[in-house]
């Protein structure tokens, strides 16, 4: 079999400081992986190509590329169920810098994974000398999806949230951090979780599943990620937007059988955090004038009480029947819609008070004497909040007009 | 051809503009709709019920199949993220009968039964397994030539594969380009189509999910794209809502507007503008609609 091999190629000591990509044709056996091919141009083809690999059968994690935009062990992937039209794309792992064409730099990915202390710090007294610490079957058949891991990085690579925010600790650490929070023998599961709680950990995943799709090993990161949720909101890291949006989610199905558009940013942010409800008012204006308007009053699905009963039977957290019980709608009147509304009137007013005679002893003599509108006060704030809510006028025409005057 | 439809919670909440094009488009397809059935069908959790509970989550979902079974007519949906929940919960049920069984205690109460026969799809399968792609081609009134639109899939339509049925038809993973070419509109090919819209973390991290709107959308808009074309409503809604914060951040004008699926195929069948509400979105579709040919 005839393949072409374009592989994307990088050297920093070359005077292109660019990537670009090499065909190399090769002739492969039906049964060679990827691995083989690269290994095959190297051997024979070009000595300068440079590629990490161990093992050759998916055990050591070193291998781990891109291939035809998709993260997997290079000895893993049998060329003849990729290739495409004869040929196959090789590119380094993503969300790593690198190093030298399909080799890149791991020390972030190592430094995350040290982040999340990965050892077993045993509860209780030591048991004695002849006994070992137990853990239940059920238990260690559970983390032996985790141990599964072999830190090849495919999650990493293809995360994303790590593409747009190094910071994020990543799918690989976290199911690490997992292994050890469900660990029954480690004492340390509330310092942990109150770690995984902070930004970039845990509630910054997305759930897109590419660290799901990629895992050559079943791992699961991403679910992972999820029972570390389910644990944090359970041992009562309940604070977090992430922790408030899911339960704001989950009480809004409970109650009305489907999402509740209007109280869900309220309850996510919290009611009270002013500052972050008044940020979303001019996404809440822009909904309005686009006629995006989720009803307000409460839309029960017919036979709400059937989902009521399945909520109360299964939910372990929630299963007290007179807890106090505000209907998110109510919470909803509190929405962005309404405190624009309420903004509004308030600004109605305000300018109100500023023209009327009342007050005019308060004012500047420029304002007592006529010579300045009084509405100018007012006209940089009203230009500012039109300007926003503005469908026609959105952020990115002030960048437009920004840059027109720069290049006048 | 009949469906059980579920619509989903957005499509009846803050994208409105989904349902009426699809009730539109679906008329003209010979696609009719069981709504009534379905109306007391709940929320799939849309996988943020399952992180707290997933035997829960299972047991909504196994009612609202149930639910469907009952009328007897294959399950329909119009939202990836649906699709996704949905296509994940059937698998566990059918692949574990005990487990089956244990779920369907909780339903017994309302007298509902799931017994492991629906089959959930989403409108874009559904067109190119059912309709057919040539039925969709005969009924274009009014092509799209030269019109560029950038497909964008959302997660939950593309990943697990293994839970979506992707071996059995393979014709899904490119469902999307399939449709955009019937409808005579050019396909421009980027690299996020696949990736997150980032709705799932804007309510918790906005900076991190305004930045992929910024990126999809500038990488779009670069190639040339004159929209993009989306069957999940959350990723509408990330993706149109927030584009003048990615502007704003990409420093740069964007204006993509962002369509739903059904909203395309209408253009392309000669449904007034107005009547999928497209003057109902946050990026003014306008400019768009001149190139397409039909008034707004
Ligand atoms: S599911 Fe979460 S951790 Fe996994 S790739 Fe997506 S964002 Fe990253
Ligand atoms: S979780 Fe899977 S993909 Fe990620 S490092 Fe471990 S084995 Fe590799
Ligand atoms: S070479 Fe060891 S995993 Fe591929």
């Amino acid at each position: 079999m005839e393949v072409t091999l374009s592989v994307k190629r990088f050297d920093p000591d070359s005077d292109q400081h660019s990537s670009y990509n090499q065909d190399y044709v090769v002739e492969m056996e039906e049964s060679a992986t990827v691995l083989d091919g690269l290994i095959k141009v190297r051997e024979e083809v070009d000595g300068t190509l440079a590629l990490r690999c161990s093992c050759r059968s998916a055990i050591c994690g070193s291998c781990a590329m891109r291939v035809n935009g998709q993260a997997r062990l290079a000895c893993n992937t049998k060329l003849v169920d990729i290739v495409d039209s004869g040929k196959v794309v090789v590119e380094p792992a993503g969300n790593m810098e690198v190093v030298k064409d399909l080799v890149v730099d791991f020390s972030p990915f190592w430094d995350k994974v040290r982040d999340v202390k990965p050892w077993l710090d045993p509860e209780g007294p030591d048991p004695d000398p002849d006994q070992e610490y137990l853990a239940s079957n059920e238990a260690m058949l559970d983390l032996a999806g985790v141990m599964a891991c072999i830190m090849c990085g495919a999650c990493v690579s293809d995360c994303t949230v790590l593409e747009v925010d190094p910071n994020f600790l990543g799918p690989a650490a976290l199911a690490k951090a997992y292994r050890f929070v469900a660990d029954p023998r480690d004492s340390d599961d509330e310092p942990r979780l109150s770690d995984l709680n902070e930004y970039g950990g845990m509630w910054d995943c997305t759930r897109c599943m590419q660290c799901v799709e990629v895992c050559p090993k079943g791992v699961d990161p991403m679910g992972r990620i999820m029972s570390l949720r389910d644990k944090a909101m359970a041992t009562g890291y309940t604070s977090t937007y992430g922790a408030r949006h899911s339960m704001a989610f989950t009480n809004g199905v409970r109650q009305e059988g489907r999402v509740d558009e209007l109280s869900l940013p309220v309850l996510s942010k919290g009611v009270f955090n002013i500052v972050e409800q008044i940020k979303m008012i001019p996404l809440g204006i822009r909904a309005q004038l686009a006629g995006k308007r989720p009803p307000i009053l409460p839309h029960k699905n017919p036979g709400q009480e059937n989902v009521r009963r399945i909520f109360n039977r299964l939910d372990k957290h929630d299963n007290s029947p007179d807890r106090l019980e505000i209907p998110t709608a109510i919470i909803g009147l509190a929405s962005p819609v309404v405190l624009t509304f309420v903004a509004i009137i308030a600004f109605l007013i305000l300018q109100f008070y500023w023209n009327s005679e009342s007050v005019s002893g308060l004012k500047p003599d420029a304002y007592q004497s006529g010579s300045v509108e009084p509405f100018t006060r007012f006209s940089y704030f009203h230009n500012c909040f039109w300007f926003y809510c503005d469908p026609e006028t959105s952020g990115s025409e002030l960048v437009v007009n920004s840059n027109a005057e720069a290049e006048r | 051809m009949k469906y059980a439809f579920y619509p989903g919670c957005v499509s009846r909440g803050a994208a409105p503009e989904l349902y009426d094009a699809t009730v539109e488009v679906c008329s003209r397809l010979g696609i009719e709709l069981e709504y009534d059935s379905m109306s007391g069908a709940s929320c799939t959790g849309a996988g943020i019920l399952q992180e707290k509970n997933l035997k829960l989550g299972d047991t909504l979902n196994a009612r609202t199949f149930a639910l469907a079974e009952k009328t007897g007519l294959p399950l329909m949906t119009i939202c990836s993220t649906c699709q996704g929940v949905m296509s994940q919960a059937n698998d566990r049920l059918k692949s574990d009968p005990e487990y089956l069984a244990e779920i369907n205690k909780s339903l017994a109460d309302e007298g509902l039964e799931y017994k492991g026969t629906a089959d959930p799809r989403h409108l874009l399968w559904v067109l190119i397994e059912d309709v057919g792609i040539e039925k969709v081609k005969s009924l274009v009134v009014k092509p799209m030539t030269g019109f560029k639109a950038a497909p964008f899939y959302g997660c939950y339509i593309v990943r697990p594969s293994s839970a979506l049925g992707f071996e059995e038809n393979p014709d899904r993973q490119d469902s999307l380009e399939q449709v955009i070419e019937a409808v005579g509109a050019e396909v421009v090919d980027f690299p996020g189509k696949t990736l997150c819209c980032g709705f799932p973390i804007v309510m918790i991290n906005e900076k991190n999910a305004v930045k992929m709107v910024a990126n999809h959308t500038t990488d779009a808009k670069d190639l040339g794209a004159d929209a993009m074309v989306t069957p999940c409503p959350l990723c509408h809604l990330n993706l149109d809502g927030y584009q003048p914060q990615a502007a704003s951040m990409a420093k740069r004008p964007i204006d993509l507007p962002i369509l739903h699926l059904p909203q395309m195929l209408g253009l392309a069948m000669g449904i007034n503008p107005k009547d999928m509400r497209l003057n109902g979105h946050m990026v003014s579709t306008k400019k768009m609609l001149t190139k397409v040919a039909v008034s707004p």
